[in-house]
């Protein structure tokens, strides 16, 4: 039971009919379907598959090559600790090594109780504020030990759940486009002529 | 140092990561207010005024003004995005702008700021592009781990569709044009433009092999597009509000207006700075009171990487070159995404060397072999060294696995130090994009700047003891 909800489904239409081709749409609804599971299921990637046109083979060739999408469970809580250059410079190294005393599983692994997912990650572009982690993706900046473990504590106890929502959830706030105001998106092979305000024929220099 | 006195101005002068200053502002002017990324506090500080009068001129008009003002590309190449738009085939129909909103060069932290703090900016730019360029759909690819970011700008689109600023008949008149949010997955090299492309369209995101056909022509679903850098189209709403020349008055004639420069590692303020383009030397930027305010412990310097992770690094000799573009190139290095990041004497050079070539050889797509093998081979070789277990042979094996990736002559600073004479940029490369050449920038950058910290750590004899290679790399594979 992994396939979109048909909540999502709408969303998913929404999505799609942004772009000129359906396929633009895949790696937004693999986002989607990881947002209700928590990750990617193959259920999801073949209903993906149905509504973009596509074979199920395509959505984890494609899905398979971001970082972002995980094909197995996760914790609720995924946090990346930076390990980059400026991060290193400033502690990110011993950050890291204390996450996982902390937690008590090496980087890359799951706590027991399957609430936190403890990654090494690469920049985050907060460079100024190393070292920095994310917890789905959220930013903490400057980040000491006790700060580490006062997020950690706040996250098992419920305490940030109002800032950070479970792993999957990107965006809080989704772009909705009204249909009397989009333009709407037309297939690139449909398209007649220049758009109305520039004026035929094109008055550009040729360089 | 105080900030204005406007109605709603925050108190303080810091946002994380950012210090406001009293230099001219072009892309920052909103950044003192804590609201400054709603409709309302855009709408009452000029916001889409710069869009009205791009539309009151004609787009041949407001793409001439682009091209005077010479708005440099600011996500790496800086290449100017006048010139840019201009090398769309004529009569070639629809052509599409795709935001470049994948910041993820390692030290740069701006377009997400930008995109942050000031989403109707880029917004604004966006519409300006697509009105001067004829481009008639606008795709603005957002980096998949900026969830700030990305609620930032769905939600100001939506402001901005319902007031009417987007979508059909801009404020109006016949100018339509839509805008779509698109998230990324996770994936450094998406920020080549050919892989953006690619990934928009649903691939996996591996560059295009360019030339002969470069986006301009042949770019998303085959058509011209433009793909322009968040800060770069940030920068038209002044252009189109004040003009070319006010643009052109600050800075210097080869790199005009501002730039975003974040300056990291181990300065004592580190943070965010919007510079005078072109006359801010490194001195002023690393050293000056109103930026970073020197090392910290006021230790003495010892390297640092001028331009984002793949720039060949500089030290203390490049000191009083300022950021601009020509002049970096021929101390042997670029100016790149505009992120400074500083070590101080007491960083272990290989290591930080091994942090880059690390996150390289991790991003690399996999399409070009030296750069999937070679940069893969150099991050553990690198390992081996820094674990103790190094030979000299494997110095001379990463200088042969470098040369696989940049051919000849690798740029690389001067050094009064070791009397080496400088090798100006660019590099030759047997990649497609820059992803290879950058596991190596920084490698060689550190074995020719700083032979002796290798030297050190390195023997004859391979000690007997092995240990695997890949001991080091944790669960990173």
């Amino acid at each position: 039971m992994s396939r979109l909800s048909d909540h999502n489904v709408v969303l998913a239409k929404e999505i799609i009919s942004r772009y000129p081709k359906q396929k633009s749409a895949l790696i937004p609804l693999v986002h989607l379907s990881q947002e209700q599971n928590g990750y990617v299921t193959d259920d999801a990637m073949r209903h993906i598959a149905e509504l973009v046109n596509v074979t199920p083979a395509e959505v984890l060739g494609t899905a398979s090559f971001y970082e972002m999408f995980k094909f197995e469970p996760v914790g609720k809580y995924v946090v990346n600790v930076c390990t980059t250059l400026s991060c290193a410079l400033l502690g990110a190294g011993e950050l890291l090594h204390h996450a996982e005393e902390k937690l008590g599983v090496k980087a890359g692994g799951t706590t027991a109780d399957g609430l936190i997912t403890l990654e090494p990650a690469e920049c985050q572009a907060a460079c100024t504020e190393a070292p920095c982690l994310q917890v789905n993706y959220r930013h903490k900046y400057r980040v000491t030990h006790a700060d580490f473990d006062e997020m950690i504590d706040d996250l098992r106890a419920g305490k940030l759940d109002g800032e950070v929502p479970p792993h999957g959830t990107l965006g809080t706030q989704r772009q909705h486009i009204p249909d009397d105001k989009g333009v709407g998106a037309v297939h690139p092979d449909d398209v007649t002529g220049g758009p109305a305000w520039i004026p035929a024929p094109v008055p550009e220099e040729s360089n | 140092m105080s900030t204005t006195n406007s109605p709603g101005a925050v108190t303080h002068d810091y946002i994380p990561g950012f210090y406001i200053g009293d230099r001219p502002k072009v892309v920052t002017s909103r950044f003192e207010y804590e609201d400054s990324h709603t409709l309302e506090r855009f709408l009452a500080t000029d916001g889409y005024n710069g869009l009205k009068k791009c539309l009151a001129m004609s787009p041949q008009e407001m793409h001439d003004e682009v091209r005077n003002s010479t708005v440099l590309g600011r996500g790496g190449a800086g290449f100017p995005a006048g010139v840019k738009w201009g090398f769309t085939p004529q009569g070639v129909w629809p052509r599409y702008l795709v935001v470049n909103g994948d910041e993820s060069e390692p030290g740069t932290y701006k377009d997400r700021l930008l995109m942050e703090r000031d989403p109707h900016q880029l917004i604004e730019g966006c519409l300006i592009a697509c009105y001067a360029a004829g481009l008639s759909q606008c795709f603005l690819y957002v980096r998949g781990e900026m969830a700030l970011a990305q609620e930032r700008i769905a939600v100001a689109l939506n402001d901005a569709y319902a007031a009417g600023y987007i979508g059909k008949n801009i404020l109006g008149t016949d100018f339509s044009v839509d805008i779509v949010l698109h998230w990324g997955a996770g994936a450094y090299v998406v920020g080549e433009e050919t892989a953006l492309i690619e990934s928009l369209e649903g691939e996996r995101g591996m560059p295009r092999l360019k030339p002969p056909f470069f986006p301009a022509a042949v770019g998303l679903y085959g058509k011209p597009t433009i793909v322009n850098n968040v800060e770069t189209l940030a920068n038209l709403p002044f252009v189109a509000l004040n003009g070319s020349a006010a643009y052109t008055a600050i800075g210097t004639p080869t790199s005009p207006g501002t730039r975003m420069v974040a300056v990291s590692g181990h300065v004592k303020r580190p943070g965010v700075y919007e510079i005078i383009n072109g006359s801010t030397t490194f001195r002023d930027i690393i050293y000056g009171d109103e930026f970073s305010q020197g090392i910290r412990d006021d230790n003495d310097l010892k390297a640092f990487v001028p331009g984002g992770g793949s720039a060949p690094w500089f030290v203390e000799d490049q000191l009083d070159i300022p950021f601009e573009g020509k002049e970096a190139g021929a101390a042997g290095s670029m100016l790149g995404s505009g992120a400074i990041m500083v070590m101080d004497s007491t960083t272990d050079i290989p290591h930080a060397a091994y942090t880059l070539t690390k996150f390289y050889a991790h991003e690399s797509c996999g399409k070009c072999t030296p750069c999937r093998e070679g940069g893969t081979w150099l991050m553990r070789m690198l390992e081996r060294v820094i674990a103790g277990y190094g030979t000299d042979a494997d110095l001379d094996q990463m200088r042969e696995v470098g040369q696989t990736i940049c051919p000849g002559d690798m740029p690389h600073a001067s050094s009064k130090r070791l009397d080496l004479e400088a090798v100006p940029f660019p590099y030759k490369m047997t990649t497609i994009c820059f992803v290879g050449p950058s596991a190596w920038a920084p490698l060689h950058s550190a074995l020719t700047l700083f032979p002796e910290e290798f030297e050190a750590i390195v023997t004859k004899v391979p000690k007997r003891v092995s240990i695997p290679v890949t001991a080091l790399s944790g669960a990173d594979a």
